[in-house]
């Protein structure tokens, strides 16, 4: 029996009957490689975690950008660790966000009615890329720096637009503080805001029409 | 559901996600206190004994200014601080190193030969050879720092702040 101020608290939010439907729903009987999205989820909540952590310490201009990130890696207790599993977690997150679209497109999930929950999905991947690439900037050493250099480099192969894209990318016309700053805006409240609220819709999708079955040879 | 001695697969999943669970809180919750609180923990020791050279340098009854900087580091940032000492050297050994500081409002106090007085720029106050407050709002007298005399060599002592 639940405790009484369970009941009491029960009453009140009907916590209850979230609970039921989103854990206590009817699945398919599935494979491993349905475990992929809950694994990315997963991922999503220790980087949230763990970069959250690392605000306290890191600063976002060039001045002191490489030497704040050495603090936390020498000065501070298990900053190491904390930064460790937030550089470990992105490489991860971006493995298993890709294998879990691939699950999904080779057993035709993505087909009706689950389309939006597909398309949702492709936002939530480039959105995980995207962070990938403003995170990999913040530490700001040669390799971070250079590796931004051709990555804002590569849109301006656009024609017409390009230019104007690595301008704005870089917010002028050569990487510096102002591209620091923005790219540390745009991982830390932009993409981050984008991703919680595709994971909203995303979830919202994948219980209100569950799971799909294990295509057999007559589909 | 028929009641019997043995433990129930629902309860021992239960149980078992439960101890699972407290031991990855406890793994990660330990570092996440320690990260946020070690920087604070790590005392930093700065007081020290300043060397200001040979104490022939020092002319003996007027008292001279020497200065030196000390580097603060915190965290990923370095800050630089000035400190001036004016060093009245007296008969034999005897020794009065004073801090330049006023200790009024911390401006630098600087020594008129012609009037025998410490003057504070800021807000016109006289401090004696001595230190002692002659005029003006300084709260007390300029602050002395310990000296040693070792070898001919006169150092000064840097309290922790």
């Amino acid at each position: 029996m639940a405790p009484k101020f369970v009941t009491w608290l029960d009453e009140r939010l009907g916590l209850q009957g979230i609970y039921s439907t989103v854990f206590d729903r009817k699945v398919p009987k599935v494979n491993w490689w349905f475990t992929l999205g809950s694994a990315s989820l997963f991922l999503f909540g220790i980087q949230v975690a763990t970069g959250i952590f690392l605000s306290v310490y890191y600063v976002p201009s060039p001045d002191h950008a490489y030497d704040s990130v050495q603090f936390i890696m020498n000065g501070v207790s298990f900053g190491w660790l904390i930064r460790g599993i937030h550089h470990w977690g992105a490489t991860l997150m971006v493995i298993f966000v890709f294998i879990h679209m691939l699950r999904t497109f080779y057993y035709a999930a993505y087909k009706f009615p689950r389309e939006l929950t597909w398309l949702t999905g492709v936002v939530l991947l480039l959105a995980t890329l995207g962070m990938g690439f403003t995170g990999y900037l913040l530490p700001w050493n040669q390799k971070a720096y250079w590796a931004t250099t051709v990555g804002t480099e590569i849109p301006g192969t656009i024609p017409g637009l390009g230019p104007f894209i690595t301008t704005v990318l870089r917010g002028g016309g050569e990487l510096s503080a102002v591209t620091l700053a923005r790219f540390y805006s745009l991982h830390i409240w932009f993409l981050p805001a984008v991703i919680l609220l595709a994971i909203g819709i995303h979830m919202y999708l994948v219980i209100r029409l569950g799971i799909s079955n294990i295509p057999d040879k007559d589909d | 559901m028929t009641e019997s001695a043995e433990v129930s697969r629902r309860d021992f999943v239960t149980v078992v996600v439960g101890a699972v669970g407290a031991v990855m809180v406890f793994c990660i919750g330990i570092p996440a206190v320690a990260y946020l609180v070690s920087p604070a923990l790590k005392v930093k020791k700065t007081e020290d004994w300043v060397s200001c050279g040979p104490l022939e340098n020092y002319p003996i009854g007027i008292p001279t200014l020497f200065t030196f900087t000390r580097t603060q580091v915190n965290g990923w940032e370095k800050t630089a601080i000035s400190y001036g000492v004016y060093v009245l050297r007296k008969e034999g050994d005897q020794v009065l190193a004073l801090s330049n500081m006023c200790t009024h409002l911390s401006c630098r106090v600087s020594w008129k030969d012609a009037e025998v007085v410490y003057v504070c720029p800021c807000h016109d106050a006289h401090f004696s050879i001595d230190g002692e407050v002659v005029s003006g709002p300084p709260p007390r007298p300029l602050d002395p720092y310990e000296t040693k005399i070792e070898n001919g060599e006169l150092f000064v002592f840097l309290k922790q702040e």
